[in-house]
């Protein structure tokens, strides 16, 4: 089962993983400390697999990747909210952590609710409750890099004018 | 035709774009700095092709320099290295990034410059576009020379009037910052604008893109004008051409007007940079720390309104006042033009020039239970040092001011 873990609103990235922490790119290192002081069981409890449910504004912040290389390390499924910050958004695609936008999701989940997520299509199922919520699905380019596994491998294939053939033409 | 952002991507895209649209646009200058470029090393290397144009790449150690610890000195290590190996020609430790930017003259109206830094926003107050992105995507970015960009819808901030004495740009900044919310340039473009704008100097106005970020904006705009291409050609090395341009025939999302004239001091409280208050209703709390720092509010003329408060006076003495000058060049002059005396005289701590104490690594660190009022741009927890810290955000003038008291001050009793 993929477990709930929810988070409030504009958690910013010093609140996902504290700056002073942030000598180290390793992502299970990070996963350490991700979430320390807004919910420390977080980092001693999360299986793969699990949810990160947030709230509006969610990775706020700084530029800085280690808050979501920290989350990916921590090996959660997707982060599920209503909105996200910019620079966040980005950084999740660019390292292939996938991100989904829907506000009812967020709403009606609670933590610890068993919830399954299918990324291709953006439903979201809430076992617990018996609820499925449709997400905001992503734009063409933006699925390519998250297939991909994240720029760096849609780089390494390919070149960067590919992005915007499909999502132009 | 359009809002500034709709103006500036249809430059370089060669046609005329609106808000909606997605582009693939070239970036005239790719930037990063020692907390960023390691990871943008580490995503290059892994791309395994090789650097489009030396040229537009921007490397800066400021942000754990010089090297607090041994993993910092590591880190400063490998981004030598590279630089060395890369022969990469624009490599910088003269100070806060944002700012070394605007000096050598990379930023120019109408530029593209994104950087390793959510404060890349800065460079909106010349009328460029500047953003931040995740050093992965400035990894990528030194390879394809290009990024992806949604044209942004705008939010247009209309400022008038005129400041009262004691008041400046951070005051109206933190007050519309107050007023937003931190989501409430999510995604957007932020105009910043109106006779209170136009008449304010360089300095000043850099302080309103810089805090764009502060409200989720993508990124923060001042028309460039008259004053902005006096100030490029006077007080940087301009690269390329340039002029001025703003927006033509715009289209806006929200228009906010805000007339300055009845604003009094504003500070940021604990622990978000939208908790904005009258000074009046803070006036009185200790605080532990005063920080005079960073990409925000430490320019020569921040440095100039500190001492000539601080002038043959003395600091609280049960207070640390910590102040950086944002690059080495505003340090010189300050040294030269006598202020560093001031302030050393007066009892501050000067530091070399760099990002200092903003990120908590370094340069005035808190412990547990302290209270700091700064100059920086964020408050939040734990930004400084300790978690159980408290950052306060306000203008030069009300550092000095609570400086000399210990306690959060109203500058105007002071300038009086
Ligand atoms: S001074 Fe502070 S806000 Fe500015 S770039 Fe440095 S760390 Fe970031």
């Amino acid at each position: 089962m993929s477990k709930a873990w929810t988070f409030g609103e504009n958690m910013n990235t010093d609140e996902i993983i504290p700056g002073r922490f942030n000598i180290t790119i390793d992502p299970l290192e990070l996963a350490k400390n991700v979430f320390c002081e807004v919910k420390p069981e977080y980092a001693k409890n999360v299986k793969p697999g699990d949810v990160i449910v947030g709230g509006q504004n969610f990775g706020c912040g700084s530029s800085r990747e280690h808050a979501p290389i920290a989350i990916k390390g921590s090996q959660a499924k997707c982060i599920i909210a209503p909105s996200f910050a910019r620079i966040f958004f980005r950084n999740c695609i660019n390292i292939g952590l996938p991100i989904l936008e829907c506000p009812e999701a967020v709403e009606n989940i609670t933590e610890g609710d068993d919830v399954d997520v299918n990324l291709v299509t953006g439903k979201v199922i809430n076992l617990t409750k018996d609820r499925a919520y449709q997400a905001r699905v992503l734009p063409d380019f933006v699925l390519k890099i998250v297939d991909a596994g994240g720029i760096v491998h849609f780089l390494k294939e390919h070149d960067i004018q590919e992005l915007m053939m499909s999502a132009e033409g | 035709m359009g809002t500034l952002i709709e103006e500036i991507f249809s430059r370089k895209a060669g046609r005329a774009v609106h808000a909606g649209e997605i582009l693939l646009l070239d970036v005239d200058y790719i930037m990063s700095h020692d907390n960023t470029t390691p990871l943008a090393i580490k995503a290059f290397r892994e791309i395994g092709k090789p650097i489009l144009d030396k040229n537009r790449i921007v490397i800066h150690l400021d942000h754990a320099y010089p090297a607090p610890n041994v993993l910092a000195a590591e880190n400063h290590r490998k981004i030598i290295d590279f630089v060395k190996e890369q022969e990469l020609p624009h490599f910088f430790h003269q100070g806060v990034c944002h700012q070394v930017m605007i000096e050598e003259g990379f930023i120019t109206p109408g530029a593209i410059a994104i950087g390793a830094d959510s404060h890349s926003n800065t460079y909106g107050a010349l009328g460029a576009f500047g953003a931040g992105l995740g050093s992965t995507e400035i990894g990528a970015a030194w390879v394809t020379g290009k990024c992806w960009f949604k044209v942004p819808e705008t939010i247009r901030i209309e400022l008038t009037g005129k400041t009262q004495p004691g008041v400046y740009a951070k005051d109206v900044m933190i007050y519309i910052a107050g007023m937003l919310g931190m989501d409430g340039g999510t995604y957007r473009s932020v105009e910043f604008g109106g006779e209170y704008i136009k008449n304010l100097p360089m300095h000043e106005r850099i302080v309103f893109p810089n805090m764009s970020t502060e409200i989720g904006a993508k990124c923060g705009l001042i028309e460039a004008d008259e004053a902005t291409i006096q100030f490029l050609e006077t007080a940087t090395p301009a690269r390329g051409s340039f002029e001025a341009f703003g927006p033509v025939n715009p289209h806006y999302e929200r228009v906010v007007e805000i007339d300055v004239s009845s604003l009094s001091p504003q500070v940021a409280c604990h622990p978000d940079v939208d908790h904005a208050r009258p000074l009046t209703e803070v006036e009185g709390l200790e605080v532990h720390e005063v920080y005079i720092g960073t990409c925000t509010n430490a320019r020569y003329e921040d440095l100039e309104i500190v001492a000539n408060m601080l002038k043959g006076k003395k600091v609280n003495p049960y207070t640390r006042v910590i102040v950086t000058p944002a690059s080495d060049r505003i340090y010189k002059k300050a040294l030269n033009n006598g202020l560093i005396e001031i302030l050393i005289d007066a009892g501050c701590a000067v530091t070399g020039s760099g990002c200092g104490a903003c990120i908590g690594r370094h340069g005035g660190i808190l412990a547990a239970g302290e209270r700091a009022l700064t100059t920086m741009n964020r408050n939040f927890i734990g930004r400084m040092g300790s978690p159980l810290s408290e950052v306060y955000l306000a203008s030069p003038a009300t550092a000095a001011a609570t400086a000399l008291t210990g306690r959060i001050t109203d500058p105007r009793k002071i300038i009086a």
